[in-house]
């Protein structure tokens, strides 16, 4: 078994090796061996990770959680770090970042995500309602400060709020794997009891561990909790009096994140608080009147936006982006938009806030937009 | 006349709206089947170059040599036709999908694709048609206008047609330095020429190798049948993507402009210019796949970034336009139109001008030294 085991591995780094050889190169100019691999196996690539969607599971209503098993480039990831996946809805790439909430002890390399369907996110919504099965995405490596330390932490206070669990949710599964010996207090908010993800899986977790302790917290008169109502001090000094002690990982929508650290602040445990922001839809902004600025981002270069096209707006801040027409057809001033949305001159069609290319010559500026020129 | 100017301003602003308004439909139900149309095409394409280039490895035996042969040349067809020129349009870019883009895809063919780019989506997309602006016509070797200046070079006009024909991709490839302007007008110097060669040259470099030297030589001894294999898929490449281009502009009927029309150009006076400057030709699915959908070469030049496999379907919707407003819509069988286009190469060939034109006699022109083409003098349209 062991024998086969190595032959097999051999065989398939031998296999890399031909392929990202020079002569596989030019074989293969000028579209790259890539591109000849995926039309016989969407999974085979010579270095981009891609992962098969293996499970979908809906834990909760509104919730999806999605078992992955990447290709042999998967490098695998810290606890609370994220990834980016990216899937394709409507023939449209869309990429969006999630946190892996599984232990990095698993033992089947597999990677757990789990996402909540808002009720305006477009990515959510359809891995919660049209994921399947067998479908393959693809995944960047993983990325993030907020991770784990290697030198495991003895006290450790896990806070999260919503969908923010899922990094924490990696820490104390992989440290439960690891045996930590040191206690763990696991602070959950949730609107309501049967919105918490992960309820079952945790409150069984603490029930075998003696070191960690589940405090749920649920909003909105909800009283199947520990603790109820929004954080707040008092809840720190019932459920964790000794949190000064504590490393803490805190996870959560923005306002609950910045409850947490304005008190971390005061008390000047900063140090101690590590945290992963959520990223919120950029606001609605009125698409007809010129707002914002135009950041140049590469050229280091900042304008009030004017309401022209982009293409003159870069102009007239002194850049020489590439064009051609003038008129939308021929794509030269095609340039990365890296935030920010912008209206089509020709449809009227207000793009959405993701890092995408647009024409700069018929995109007008919808509140403020960065742009990678 | 021409039709051109036989429309009121309003009238080419309602032309203009009522084909902003087909782009704007389509555009809005762009999705799953582009790019499952898109995708499925490059599938089929690289089996098809898997398998042409893996029969040809057996090309001592002549069934296999010709199959190879006919995978290769239609995997490059398609590589260049219905994929590349139309990823490199930005037909798909919205897909976001960075191997089907035009800002990073390359084709099976030694013209890179930044010079492509610049060239034909923004100098030919952009002045179709337009005389001194449109390098197109004639791509500096041909005389393909009444309007262009007749030199004693263009004597050799079917002659040449047939030499670029059999040698397309690497005159497309040098396309952009414009080498007639060093070679016989004399107004680039060689440095410069070299200069822009350079990174042509690369890619130049790059195919050949692949197509002449490595692929043949994975075959050892049966070297010269990938070779000859190679050979003959890329001139039957080159044959069919040049007819196929210059039947999109070059029958008799199609109309090519002064400058002077595109100052102050409307959007609908764009769009009509458009529609005036190119022609179709009928025919299956299959000629349509084959030529990349250019068989559609008008609706292609009034939405060159819509995914090419809607052309069809929006076609009899432009043709009726053209029939409300009295404008010609150029189409016809493939072998009428190439037959068209031979005549006006032939035609071309030996000097004379649109009719009012003076037609100079061969002793003439022939003491004449050739204007450089930037003084060129176009007959406006009014007097043709
Ligand atoms: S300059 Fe041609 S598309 Fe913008």
């Amino acid at each position: 078994m062991q024998q086969t085991q190595t032959q097999a591995s051999r065989f398939h780094s031998g296999v890399q090796r031909v392929l990202r050889s020079r002569v596989a190169q030019v074989l293969s100019y000028p579209h790259g061996v890539d591109r000849y691999l995926e039309v016989m196996n969407p999974m085979w690539s010579t270095g981009e990770v891609r992962a098969r969607v293996e499970q979908v599971q809906h834990l909760t209503a509104d919730s999806v959680t999605l078992t992955l098993r990447p290709n042999q480039h998967w490098q695998g990831f810290i606890p609370g770090q994220f990834v980016q996946l990216t899937v394709e809805i409507d023939g449209v790439r869309h990429t969006r970042c999630y946190s892996p909430a599984n232990s990095v002890h698993n033992g089947d390399g597999t990677i757990e995500l789990t996402a909540k369907a808002h009720a305006n996110g477009f990515v959510s919504r359809y891995l919660r309602e049209q994921m399947q099965a067998g479908q393959v995405v693809s995944l960047s490596q993983s990325g993030g400060e907020f991770a784990l330390p290697a030198n495991r932490p003895e006290r450790v206070l896990l806070i999260s709020g919503g969908s923010g669990i899922t990094p924490v949710m990696a820490m104390l599964r992989t440290l439960c794997d690891e045996g930590h010996s040191g206690k763990i207090t696991f602070l959950h908010y949730a609107n309501r009891a049967e919105d918490m993800i992960y309820a079952d899986e945790l409150a069984e977790i603490a029930a075998r561990h003696d070191n960690v302790e589940l405090v749920r917290c649920f909003n909105g008169g909800d009283t199947a909790g520990e603790l109820s109502g929004l954080f707040c001090r008092e809840h720190l000094l019932e459920a964790v009096p000794d949190y000064a002690d504590a490393d803490t990982f805190l996870c959560g929508p923005p306002p609950m994140m910045a409850a947490v650290e304005a008190l971390w602040d005061e008390e000047g445990l900063d140090h101690r608080l590590n945290k992963e922001h959520f990223t919120l839809a950029a606001p609605q902004v009125d698409s007809d009147s010129a707002e914002g600025e135009v950041r140049f981002a590469r050229s280091e270069t900042l304008v009030t936006n004017n309401g022209a096209n982009l293409l003159e707006q870069a102009e007239a801040a002194g850049l020489k982006p590439e064009s051609g027409c003038r008129m939308g057809i021929c794509y030269s001033c095609t340039c990365r938009k890296t935030s920010g949305q912008v209206r089509d001159l020709r449809t009227g069609k207000v793009s959405s806030g993701d890092e995408q290319d647009i024409q700069l010559c018929v995109s007008v500026p919808v509140g403020t937009v960065t742009l990678d020129i | 006349m021409s039709i051109f100017n036989s429309l009121t301003a309003e009238q080419f602003d309602s032309i203009g709206r009522e084909l902003d308004a087909i782009r704007n439909r389509e555009i809005a139900d762009l999705g799953e089947k582009d790019a499952k149309y898109i995708r499925t095409l490059i599938k089929r394409q690289r089996q098809l170059e898997v398998a042409g280039r893996g029969l040809l490895m057996a090309g001592f035996l002549p069934p296999a040599w010709l199959a190879g042969v006919a995978c290769l040349s239609a995997s490059k067809i398609i590589d260049n036709m219905e994929i590349g020129h139309n990823v490199m349009h930005g037909q798909y870019d919205w897909m976001g999908d960075p191997a089907i883009n035009s800002q990073t895809f390359d084709w099976d063919n030694t013209c890179t694709s930044k010079a492509w780019k610049h060239t034909h989506n923004y100098e030919h997309h952009t002045f179709t048609n337009v005389l001194d602006k449109d390098h197109d016509i004639g791509y500096g070797i041909l005389r393909m206008s009444e309007d262009q200046e007749w030199e004693p070079r263009f004597l050799l006009n079917p002659i040449l047609a047939g030499v670029l024909a059999t040698f397309f991709q690497h005159f497309v490839a040098v396309q952009s330095l414009k080498l007639e302007d060093y070679l016989i007008y004399k107004t680039k110097t060689k440095e410069e020429v070299k200069a822009e060669f350079k990174p042509t040259w690369k890619k130049m470099r790059k195919q050949l190798f692949k197509d002449y030297l490595l692929f043949p030589a994975l075959a050892g001894p049966f070297f010269p049948f990938v070779f000859a294999g190679n050979v003959t898929a890329n001139l039957a490449r080159n044959l069919w993507s040049s007819q196929v281009i210059y039947n999109g502009h070059f029958p008799e009927e199609v109309e090519q402009f002064p400058e002077s029309v595109i100052e102050n150009e409307t959007r609908g006076q764009w769009y009509v210019r458009q529609m005036l400057g190119s022609a179709n030709f009928e025919g299956g699915p299959l000629m349509h796949l084959m030529s990349g959908n250019l068989s559609f070469q008008i609706e292609h030049h009034l939405f060159p970034d819509l995914p090419a496999h809607r052309y069809a379907k929006i076609s009899p919707e432009v043709r009726a336009i053209c029939e409300k407003y009295g404008l010609p819509y150029n189409t016809g069988p493939f072998f009428k139109q190439s037959f068209s286009v031979w005549k006006r190469i032939f035609k071309l060939a030996l000097p004379g001008k649109r009719k009012g034109g003076g037609k100079g006699t061969l002793a003439t022109v022939l003491n004449k030294k050739p204007a450089p083409t930037g003084e060129q003098v176009p007959i406006s349209r009014k007097a043709a």
